[in-house]
């Protein structure tokens, strides 16, 4: 029982993290209806990103996530730049979008692999405090508490500035019909930049706090974290920013139920992956998509 | 003669792959030259090439016949798949395939028959170079014929409007649920020769990079003609050596020269590199300028 | 029966009823008009007849086939084609390669006398492509064999994508708006196209805005209103038609000349 308690928690640690990756590849799917599919390795640059602050250039670990998270938010400038903005008049942006990202993201992990090399790392012993409660039975580590609390902030923030700000309305607008925002006055390329920008942000955010969590950073550590986020923003429904966070949360905590059903972890992403294409042919629209029907 | 024989002992197993990626570049290529984006591919080819091994390794399957095993059911598993998922369209369809891919190699990675992580050893190695070019040859062949077919013209009418299409009599969903099996079997018999040809698979081989990479050497060779993906295929493959070749040896400067390249094709090219050959297409269009 | 059977189909999209109980009958050999206010529902008609929506309720039939119980591939292979108001043609293949991909239907295009060269698929590839061009021919395209379809003007899209529809060698064709935003002469070159069409025994059923060109070509003529049929009749009938030109008159205004 404490078991199964100890593993839903653990399972909520990652699924917040999780959560907070969705939440930026949805935005930009929500708003330009591509997949960005270079939100992974931003994800590990901005971990990456973090770890040569604090370790080479000596920065606190509190100064350095917020400057890896605006660092990973320029490379998302740069991205859009690059990638997607040539490719918006195409008649097949989506496609077309898919593979270019797919393009930059081998080459920020070429970046990754040239800039920090290939083997794995980890934050300097002392980086972040080591206190932990043990609370009926169960352990629960003041990084997990502060890896809970900083990404539901952050979702908070997002969710909140999506909905209230004048600039939150603008980004809803473009996602509804670019064609309509442009005639309100809305800026949609500056939005379309600006939303790269909080997307990749909070990437890089995911990518701090989960080298923070398993204290491992690899070059490729974006890889595995790739396909779960696809499977979430799909479970989520696609543009779905509450859906994404709920789906993370799903996610993180069906690995961890499935290991302890089990008792193996190797059925782990197995399991996940079914449902998701479960899902897929049952709903594919998610559970809290838009559900937006393009007639012909 | 005695230079082709040393450079063949130097870089035959990259003369072997190339042929191999390109077979798999086009079975990927019969889906997607009718606007469906397939990321299950890899999965196909680990079906066929588990098949295959275990075909010949616990039941003694001569090479033919387990080869024939492997397509067929990469085929079988492809109509199973495919039915229900072909309902789905663009990047919906795409990540119902690969979340299908990784349950393939999920199940490879856990299953006892086709030996959990470490793969399975000992597939008779059978498969030589000119087999698998004579095999490159006779389905490019296919491809290029099929593309004058019924189904070939019903298939590319389809990317370009599914609506329209139907009402010039085209049956969609049937058409997508035949290239879907065809690209299967193709994707399933590579998977096959490659599993005699490498004494061991493991379900790293299938993974869903692979599978992305099929799709890029589509993008970078040209998806409208049948040797798009043979070109993308064999430039990709071979570049890595090329490099070392010129003296580049840092993995990432490869790495980050894959992508550039990929960028480049998508923004300037987006017909792929075969475009620079089809001068045909392109008078036309200018024509019509 | 060759006649075109339209009896009693609705449709609704959520609240809004697109089409109630329409009836009519197209006769063979005939140029049959469909007119109305926008969004009177012709389209949807059309969209119905022709595979893409099925009714609500209400049945057609067409040669003894009921077209509401085939999908829209095996209506196109009774012999019923169309075009759309708002044009849809491959828009990365050549004008030729548009009209070959009509011939779908009306070709066989075997794999495997291609697979082994026979001399039978070089022959049957000619005299498709032979087809297709004197259909080029027929629509004033000749000169645009070539050509992207993108790259057509507004006027020459029209009349390749009604090439792309002859050649599934109809015997009902659906027109819908196929002389919008074409200049007066381009219009009066698809208008005996359509003539000559019917004289070979080709039935028609057109849908356009454009009244002087429904009355000079149609032979009876049928007006939709909020779904519903105003009335069906002959051009003289229909416009001395009172509630027809309380539709228009009440509704768009003046119809447009
Ligand atoms: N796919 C759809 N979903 C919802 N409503 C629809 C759909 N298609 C048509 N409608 C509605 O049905 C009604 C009839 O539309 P339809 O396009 O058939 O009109 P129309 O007579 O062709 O008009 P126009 O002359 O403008 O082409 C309209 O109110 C329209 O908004
Ligand atoms: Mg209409």
């Amino acid at each position: 029982m404490d078991l199964l308690l100890q593993q839903l928690i653990n399972g909520l640690f990652i699924g917040s993290v999780y959560g907070l990756f969705a939440v930026g590849y949805t935005l930009v799917f929500g708003v330009l209806d591509m997949l960005n599919l270079a939100h992974a390795a931003i994800f590990t640059l901005g971990g990456l990103i973090a770890l040569w602050l604090v370790e080479t250039a000596g920065v606190s670990l509190w100064l350095a996530f917020p400057m890896a998270c605006v660092a990973a938010g320029l490379l998302g400038l740069l991205l859009n730049q690059v990638a997607f903005a040539p490719l918006r008049k195409r008649s097949d942006s989506q496609f077309s979008g898919l593979i270019s990202s797919i393009a930059m993201a081998i080459i920020f992990e070429a970046a990754a692999l040239g800039l920090f090399g290939a083997r794995s790392v980890r934050f300097p012993v002392g980086t972040v405090p080591t206190h932990t409660w043990q609370i009926a039975g169960i352990t629960i580590t003041l990084l997990q508490v502060g890896i809970v609390c900083v990404a539901a902030s952050l979702m908070v923030i997002l969710t909140l500035f999506i909905g209230r700000t004048r600039t939150g309305k603008a980004i809803r607008a473009v996602g509804e019909n670019e064609r309509a925002a442009t005639l309100l006055g809305i800026n949609v390329n500056g939005i379309i930049a600006f939303t790269f920008f909080v997307s990749s942000a909070l990437g890089g955010a995911a990518g701090i706090l989960f080298g923070l969590y398993f204290n491992n950073l690899t070059p490729d550590m974006g890889r595995s974290i790739e396909l779960k986020g696809l499977a979430v923003i799909i479970l989520g429904g696609m543009g779905s920013i509450p859906g994404a966070i709920l789906g993370g949360l799903a996610f993180g905590l069906s690995e961890v139920l499935t290991v302890a059903i089990t008792g193996t972890s190797n059925l782990r992403d197995a399991v996940a992956f079914a449902v998701l294409f479960a899902i897929l042919l049952i709903r594919p629209s998610g559970l809290l998509g838009r559900g937006k029907t393009r007639e012909a | 003669m005695e230079h082709l024989l040393q450079f063949y002992a130097i870089y035959g197993s990259v003369i072997n792959f190339i042929g191999i990626n390109a077979l798999l570049a086009l079975s990927l290529n019969v889906t997607l030259s009718a606007g469906m984006l397939s990321l299950g591919n890899a999965a196909f080819a680990a079906v066929g090439g588990y098949t295959a091994g275990i075909l010949s390794l616990r039941f003694g399957f001569p090479y033919v016949a387990s080869l024939a095993g492997g397509t067929c059911a990469a085929g079988l598993v492809g109509l199973v798949i495919g039915l229900p998922v072909l309902r789905l369209k663009g990047v919906f369809l795409a990540m119902a395939t690969l979340a299908f891919g990784e349950v393939v190699r999920l199940a490879a990675v856990n299953l006892d028959v086709t030996g959990g992580a470490e793969g399975l050893t000992g597939i008779p190695n059978v498969t030589t170079t000119w087999m698998i070019y004579l095999v490159l040859a006779a389905a490019a062949y296919f491809i290029a014929m099929l593309r004058r077919s019924r189904l070939g013209w019903g298939l590319v009418s389809m990317r370009e409007d599914e609506t329209a299409a139907s009402s010039l009599g085209i049956p969609v969903t049937y058409y997508k649920a035949v290239a879907f099996v065809i690209g299967a079997m193709l994707a399933g018999l590579a998977g096959g020769m490659y599993a005699h040809l490498n004494y061991l698979i493991t379900p790293r081989d299938y993974g869903f990079f692979i599978a992305v990479d099929l799709l890029i050497y589509n993008i970078v060779g040209g998806t409208n003609i049948w040797y798009g993906p043979i070109l993308g295929a064999a430039l990709l493959t071979a570049l890595p050596e090329v490099l070392r070749g010129a003296g580049v040896t840092a993995g990432p400067i490869r790495m980050g020269i894959n992508g550039l390249i990929l960028l480049l094709v998508i923004l300037f090219l987006p017909n792929g590199l075969a475009s620079l050959f089809a001068r045909r297409r392109s008078s036309a269009v200018k024509a019509g300028a | 029966m060759n006649r075109l059977l339209v009896e009693n189909v609705s449709r609704h999209f959520g609240g809004v009823q697109a089409l109630e109980d329409v009836s009519f009958i197209v006769e063979p050999g005939t140029i049959h008009g469909l007119i109305g206010p926008n969004g009177a529902g012709k389209t949807t008609l059309i969209n119905i007849l022709s595979g893409l929506l099925s009714p609500s309720s209400g049945r057609m039939n067409y040669r003894n086939h009921d077209l509401h119980r085939l999908a829209a591939h095996q209506v196109a292979a009774i012999g019923i084609a169309r075009t759309f108001q708002n044009i849809r043609l491959f828009p990365h293949m050549s004008c030729l390669e548009n009209v070959q991909a009509g011939q779908h239907v009306t070709s066989r295009r075997s794999l495997l006398p291609r697979l082994f060269h026979l001399p039978s698929a070089r022959r049957e590839d000619r005299d498709l492509c032979e087809r297709a061009m004197a259909m080029l021919a027929r629509v004033g395209l000749d000169d645009k064999v070539s050509y992207q379809s993108r790259n057509l003007s507004y006027g020459e899209r029209r009349r390749l994508e009604i090439a792309r529809a002859l050649s599934l060698n109809p015997s009902l064709l659906l027109l819908d708006e196929p002389v919008a935003g074409m200049r007066q002469g381009e219009a009066m070159v698809v208008a005996d196209l359509l003539r000559s069409l019917c004289r070979e025994g080709m039935t028609i059923l057109l849908i356009e805005h454009n009244m002087s060109f429904v009355m000079s070509l149609c032979s009876r003529i049928t007006v939709l209103d909020f779904g519903r049929v105003l009335t069906t009749g002959t051009p003289a009938e229909v416009r001395a038609c009172r509630e027809v030109i309380e539709a228009y008159l009440g509704t768009t205004g003046e119809p447009h000349a």
